[in-house]
C-alpha cells in the first residue's frame, strides 16, 4: 500500500518534471501561439494536458491490483501533482527572477500558465485541471482498447487539423462546397470549438461504421470474381497515382518544393534501405553517393567554368547512376570483410573521404573546392524547362516511382533473398553457395547507384553543388528515416520520409524543437515499436504469430510428429 | 572411387590439436559416420571440409580435385552441402524463403533480368519455387511454408534446415548430430530418413554423432575420434568390438561425469 503511494508520487513528479522542462524550454509558451480550437484551447495546452493525462495512464497501469480497485485515486493525485508543477513554476518565478537561468522563463509564459487569471487564483486551478487530465489518463487505461482507440483517433485529427491549419485553409480554397466546408471548420484564429466537435464526432462515426461493417465488406470483396478484385486493385492505384499528381497542383509551390525534397529522401532511403533493410550491411556514409551523383551531373553539366562536357540533363542522369554504381562497389570492396559496428565506423569513414576529397585543394581545379559547382542548367524537355517546384515535383515522383520498381522486383528475387541470407548469417549464407564478395558489392552498387539519382535531382533543383550540402547528418536523417519508417520495407521508406523530413518542413515555426522532438520520437519508437511505422511483411507476421511455439524447444512431443512427418 | 578424401589432415588452434592427421575416404553412395566424445574434433573436420577453416597440413579433395583453400561459397558450388549441430536457419525468412535461396548455386538469371522481369526470370523462378515446394513436401513442411523460420517447432527446424540444404542438390551432405536433443525413438526416425536421402537421391553422407547406437544401425564405416586423433575405423560391428574405442567411451565416462550416462547408453 505504502510502496504503490509512494510510486504514485513518483510517477506524478516525474510527469510533472516534464511538464515543467517543456515550459522551460520554450515548447509551451511556442505551441500557444497556435490554437486547435479558436480562443479556447492552444497547442501548448493539449501538450500540458497530454502529460497529465500521461501520467495518470502510467500511474493507473503500472500498479496492477491497487489499481483496480484505487486506479482513478492514483491517477487523481499523480495528475495533481503534474498540475501542482507548473503552479510551483508560477509561484516561484513571481518570487525569484528564473529568466538569468531560463530565457524562456518569460512573462507570457506565466501569463500561460495563469490561464487568464491572478496567480494565486491560478494555482488551485492549475491543480484541479492536472487532476482532471489524471483522470482522464485513468480512464483512457480503464476503456477497452477499442474504444481507447476510437476515442483517441477523434482526438487526434482534432489535433491535425490544428497543428496543420494553415496548410488546410490553403488546400481548401476554389469551389464554394470546398470554402464553405472551410467556413464551417475554420474562423480566422483557427478550428472553431464547434468545427473540432463536428470532425471528433465525424471520425468518431466513421471509425464506428468501419468497426461494424469493416467485416461484410471484407467477404464482399473476397467473393468477388479475380476480375474484379484486380480491377479493385487497379482503381486503388490509380487513385494513389491521381492523388500523388494533383498534390502540387492542390497544395501550392510550397508544398511541391516539400515534397521534392520528400522526394529525394525517398530515393535515398530506397537505396540505403537496400543495403541496411535487405542485407544488412550497416552503412553511415551513404551521403557519399548522393555527393558523388550530385557532383557528376554538375560537372557534365554545368555552364560555369567547372563544366566538362555541356551534356543534357537526361544523359548526365545515367551517367550519374553509372559513376555512383562504381563507387558503391569501390566503396564496399574495402569493407567486405568488417562486421557489425566495425563496418559502421569504416563506412563512416569513407563517407567523410568523399565530402573532404571533394573539399580538397588538390581537387580544386576539377571540383571548385568549397566554392562548388555553379550554374546547372535545369532540365529542359523540348524547349520546356522544368525550373518550377511543380515541374521538379514531378521529375522526382518519376524517379521515385521508377527507383522504388526496382527496389520492389529486387525485393522478391533470388539476389533480394540472397541479401536477406547475409543480413541472417553470413556464415550459412557463404555455405550454401551464397558469393559474399558478389552479392555485397551489389548491394552496395545498386544502393549508391539509387543514391546517386536522388545527387542528380538535387544538383538541378539546387542549380548548384558544394560540399557543405553532404554532410554526415544527411546520411544520419537517412537512417533514422528507414528505422523510423521500418526496416526492409519499400513504404516504410515514404512514410518515414513523410514523417521526418516533410513534417518539419511544414511545422517550419517550431523548428528550434525538431532535435528535441527526434530525439523523443526516437526513442518512444524504439521502446514501443522497435519494427518501425510500416515493418516489412516479414516483421508484421512475426507481431501476429504471439500463439506459436516458441523455437529451440526441445519439446519431445514435437518432435516426434516433426520425425514422424518426415517419414510419412 | 571415393567422392570425399580427408589426407593426412591436422588443425590446430595455438597451442591446441583439435584435429591430428586425419586420413579418411568415403566413397559414392556411402554412410560414413564420425563419432567420438565431446571435443574429440569432429565439427572442426566439418569446418575443414566446406572452407571455413583452411587446415593446418594436408589437404581435402572432393573428386580428386584439391579444395582446400577455396571459400565455402566455392566448395558449396562443388556440390557439398551441411548442416549445423545447433540449428542455423535464417530465422527472418519464410520457410518457403529459406529453401528457394538454398537453390542459390543453380539460379543463372542476374539482377538485371528480374528487375526487367523477362521471361527467363520469370521461367527460372517458378521452377525455383516448383523445386522449392517439392522438397518441402519431401519433407512434410509445405503446408508450413509462409511462417517464418524462427517459428517452427524444433524437430520442424530440423527438418527445414535439410530441405535448405537439400535444394543445393549436393553430391555430399554433411549432417552434425542430425538426432541431437532427439528421443531414441525420433533418433532413429530420422536416420531412417537420412538412409532415404542415400537410397533415393543418391546423396553421400557424411555424419557426425554423439550416440553410438544412432549410426550403428545406418553407417556403411564409422570413425571413431577421440581429442583429434582417428582411434579405429571399420564397419560398425567391428567398431563396436575395438577395445580402444570401448575404452575411449569409458575414460570419458570416468572423465566427464555430466554425460557419462549418454556415453554408455550409445556404446552398450
Amino acid at each position: 500500500m505504502r510502496e504503490s503511494g509512494r510510486s504514485v508520487v513518483a510517477t506524478g513528479l516525474v510527469f510533472g518534471g516534464a511538464a515543467v522542462y517543456l515550459c522551460l524550454v520554450g515548447i509551451v509558451e511556442t505551441f500557444s501561439r497556435r490554437w486547435v480550437i479558436a480562443d479556447v484551447v492552444s497547442l501548448g495546452h493539449v501538450v500540458l494536458l497530454a502529460v497529465g493525462a500521461g501520467a495518470g495512464y502510467v500511474a493507473t497501469m503500472s500498479h496492477g491490483e491497487f489499481a483496480r480497485r484505487r486506479g482513478p485515486l492514483a491517477a487523481l493525485a499523480a495528475g495533481a501533482l503534474v498540475g501542482a508543477s507548473p503552479a510551483a513554476l508560477l509561484v516561484g518565478g513571481a518570487a525569484i527572477d528564473l529568466r538569468v537561468m531560463f530565457i524562456n522563463a518569460s512573462p507570457q509564459l506565466y501569463q500561460i500558465l495563469a490561464l487568464g487569471h491572478a496567480p494565486a487564483a491560478a494555482v488551485p486551478l492549475l491543480v484541479a485541471l492536472g487532476a482532471a487530465a489524471g483522470l482522464a489518463g485513468w480512464a483512457l487505461a480503464a476503456m477497452a482498447p477499442r474504444a481507447r482507440r476510437t476515442l483517441l483517433s477523434g482526438l487526434v485529427v482534432v489535433l491535425i487539423v490544428g497543428i496543420f491549419q494553415d496548410l488546410l485553409q490553403l488546400l481548401l480554397q476554389g469551389p464554394a462546397v470546398v470554402t464553405a466546408v472551410r467556413g464551417a471548420v475554420f474562423t480566422v484564429d483557427g478550428p472553431s470549438a464547434g468545427g473540432a466537435a463536428a470532425l471528433c464526432v465525424l471520425t468518431w462515426a466513421v471509425l464506428a461504421a468501419r468497426g461494424r461493417y469493416d467485416g461484410a465488406l471484407r467477404r464482399a470483396t473476397a467473393s468477388l470474381s479475380p476480375g474484379a478484385q484486380r480491377g479493385l486493385q487497379a482503381l486503388r492505384w490509380a487513385l494513389v497515382v491521381g492523388l500523388l499528381l494533383i498534390v502540387p497542383i492542390a497544395g501550392g509551390p510550397f508544398v511541391a518544393q516539400v515534397m521534392v525534397l520528400v522526394g529525394l529522401y525517398i530515393l535515398m532511403g530506397l537505396g540505403l534501405n537496400l543495403e541496411v533493410g535487405f542485407a544488412g550491411l550497416l552503412d553511415l556514409g551513404f551521403v557519399a553517393f548522393f555527393a558523388i551523383g550530385a557532383y557528376t551531373v554538375a560537372l557534365l553539366t554545368s555552364r560555369g567554368e567547372h563544366g566538362i562536357a555541356h551534356w543534357s540533363f537526361w544523359a548526365a542522369v545515367p551517367a550519374a547512376m553509372a559513376v555512383s554504381l562504381v563507387a558503391g562497389i569501390l566503396f564496399g570492396i574495402p569493407v567486405l570483410r568488417v562486421r557489425g559496428d566495425y563496418l559502421a565506423i569504416a563506412t563512416l569513414g569513407l563517407g567523410e573521404i568523399v565530402r573532404l576529397l571533394v573539399l580538397s585543394d588538390a581537387l580544386r581545379p576539377w571540383l571548385g573546392g568549397s566554392f562548388g559547382i555553379v550554374l546547372i542548367p535545369k532540365p529542359r524537355i523540348d524547349g520546356w524547362e522544368l525550373s518550377g517546384p511543380r515541374e521538379l515535383y514531378y521529375l522526382t515522383l518519376v524517379a521515385s516511382g521508377f527507383i522504388a520498381y526496382v527496389a520492389w522486383r529486387l525485393q522478391d528475387s533470388p539476389l533480394g533473398r540472397a541479401w536477406m541470407a547475409i543480413r541472417e548469417d553470413e556464415d550459412v549464407a557463404e555455405a550454401i553457395g551464397i558469393s559474399l564478395v558478389t552479392t555485397k558489392l551489389l548491394a552496395y552498387g545498386l544502393g549508391g547507384a539509387m543514391g546517386g539519382v536522388g545527387g542528380a535531382i538535387f544538383a538541378v533543383l539546387v542549380g548548384s553543388v558544394f560540399p557543405q550540402s553532404f554532410s554526415l547528418l544527411i546520411s544520419i536523417n537517412v537512417l533514422v528515416l528507414i528505422i523510423l519508417g521500418g526496416l526492409g520495407s519499400l513504404w516504410g521508406v515514404v512514410v518515414g520520409a513523410l514523417v521526418l523530413v516533410g513534417l518539419p518542413e511544414l511545422l517550419r515555426e517550431f523548428g528550434d524543437y525538431r532535435f528535441l522532438v527526434y530525439g523523443i520520437v526516437l526513442v518512444v519508437m524504439m521502446l514501443f515499436r522497435p519494427e518501425g511505422l510500416l515493418p516489412a511483411a516479414a516483421q508484421r507476421r512475426e507481431l501476429h504469430a504471439v500463439d506459436d511455439v516458441p523455437a529451440g524447444e526441445p519439446a519431445s512431443a514435437i518432435a516426434v510428429s516433426g520425425a514422424g512427418s518426415a517419414e510419412a | 572411387m571415393s567422392v570425399l578424401a580427408l589426407d593426412h589432415l591436422t588443425k590446430r588452434f595455438g597451442g591446441l590439436i583439435a584435429v591430428s592427421d586425419l586420413t579418411l575416404e568415403v566413397p559414392e553412395r556411402t554412410i560414413h559416420s564420425v563419432i567420438g566424445p565431446n571435443g574429440a574434433g569432429k565439427t572442426t573436420v566439418f569446418n575443414c571440409l566446406t572452407g571455413f577453416y583452411r587446415p593446418d597440413e594436408g589437404h581435402v579433395r572432393f573428386r580428386e580435385e584439391q579444395i582446400d583453400g577455396l571459400s565455402p561459397d566455392e566448395i558449396a558450388r562443388r556440390g557439398v552441402a551441411r548442416t549445423y549441430q545447433n540449428i542455423r536457419l535464417f530465422a527472418n525468412m519464410t520457410v518457403l524463403d529459406n529453401v528457394r535461396v538454398g537453390h542459390h548455386i543453380h539460379v543463372t538469371g542476374t539482377w538485371l533480368g528480374t528487375v526487367l522481369n523477362t521471361r527467363a526470370a520469370r521461367l527460372e523462378e517458378a521452377r525455383v519455387l516448383d523445386e522449392a515446394r517439392r522438397l518441402l513436401q519431401f519433407v512434410g513442411l509445405d503446408d508450413q511454408r509462409e511462417r517464418l523460420a524462427k517459428h517452427l517447432p524444433y524437430g520442424a527446424q530440423r527438418r527445414l534446415e535439410l530441405a535448405r540444404a537439400l535444394a543445393s542438390r549436393p553430391a555430399v551432405l554433411l549432417l552434425d548430430e542430425p538426432a541431437a536433443g532427439m528421443s531414441p525413438r525420433e533418433a532413429l526416425d530420422t536416420m531412417a530418413f537420412i538412409r532415404r536421402l542415400r537410397d533415393e537421391l543418391g546423396i553421400t553422407i557424411v555424419l557426425i554423432e554423439h550416440q553410438m547406437r544412432v549410426v550403428m544401425g545406418i553407417s556403411d564405416r564409422v570413425t571413431v575420434l577421440d581429442h583429434g586423433v582417428a582411434i579405429a575405423e571399420g564397419p560398425p560391428a567391428a567398431i563396436q568390438r575395438d577395445p580402444r574405442v570401448i575404452e575411449a567411451y569409458l575414460g570419458a565416462r570416468h572423465a566427464e561425469t555430466g554425460f557419462a550416462s549418454d556415453h554408455v547408453h550409445g556404446a552398450s
